[in-house]
């Protein structure tokens, strides 16, 4: 009972939170909504035994990505009208459609999982630790380690190309 | 020590959650919100893989999580690099703007 209170409570708030995210005309606002369903999600994988995974949802996602966000919602300067103009884009009709597709899914997904059989579906309960993975990741997936590392090149790259013209424009106006 | 719970449990929040992500993709129309909710999304699909993981209590699913983080932090990059451009040049944020890619 404590074990499904300990997933659920950081469950609910992950929820909540990021149905916020995607309701929010200001994303600043969401933003921030945004970095709470990643502090519950990493709470979550505390719980579940991988402390490891927990640390980095912190650090790279809570951390680097959504500053990234900032960042780029900072130097577009997006103020009050563009807080008008999300308000026109998003009526409330908007939501029904997109709604009942995804409701439907929701269903079709919980029948299907409702129907795993029992005696296999329980968590171990074990701490998987930073030693565990990194013996494994350095191991059998050390392939994937490098293909990890020439994405994150060429993302670097693309990135740097991309910015760097409009820095380049920015200046000269 | 880590708690048991079911592990459907984890997979019904990693696809309530998938969901609400795609929710937003799909009526969102501001660019950074929908990249917002592209993380939403992959987040999901990263927590399906910790929940797998702990159920066999191998590190597996959490190297998978580490993959799918190098992946997000890839695409936030190159994205939000294309969102200063679409905004420069259309001056909007508007994914409908985008739509002129013809020869």
């Amino acid at each position: 009972m404590t074990d499904l209170l300990l997933f659920w409570i950081p469950a609910a708030v992950a929820l909540v939170s990021t149905g916020l995210v995607i309701t929010r005309r200001n994303a600043s606002h969401a933003l921030i909504y945004l970095v709470v369903s990643l502090l519950a999600i990493a709470v979550i994988f505390f719980v579940l035994g991988a402390p490891f995974a927990a640390a980095l949802e912190v650090v790279i996602y809570a951390g680097a990505i959504v500053v990234l966000f900032l960042f780029v919602v900072m130097m577009l300067n997006l103020g009050q009208s563009s807080v008008l103009r999300e308000s026109r884009w998003l009526r409330p009709g908007m939501w029904v459609l997109p709604a009942v597709l995804v409701t439907a899914l929701l269903l079709v997904m919980v029948y299907a999982l409702a129907g795993l059989p029992d005696n296999t579906t329980m968590t171990k309960g074990v701490m998987v630790g930073p030693q565990a993975v990194g013996i494994e990741l350095f191991g059998p997936y050390l392939l994937a380690v490098e293909l990890a590392g020439f994405l994150l090149l060429a993302a670097l790259v693309g990135a740097y190309h991309l910015g760097r013209r409009y820095l380049e424009e920015r200046r000269e106006a | 020590m880590a708690i048991e719970v079911p592990v459907e449990h984890v997979l019904y929040l990693a696809a309530a959650l998938f969901l609400l992500g795609l929710m937003g993709v799909l009526v969102r129309r501001n660019i950074i919100f929908l990249l917002m909710s592209l993380e939403v999304m992959m987040n999901a699909a990263g927590l399906a893989f910790v929940a797998a993981g702990a159920r066999w209590g191998a590190p597996d699913g959490q190297i998978m999580f580490m993959l799918i983080l190098a992946l997000a932090a890839a695409e936030v990059a190159v994205a939000l690099g294309l969102v200063l451009q679409i905004s420069r040049r259309f001056e909007t944020l508007d994914i409908d703007a985008a739509s002129e890619l013809n020869g």
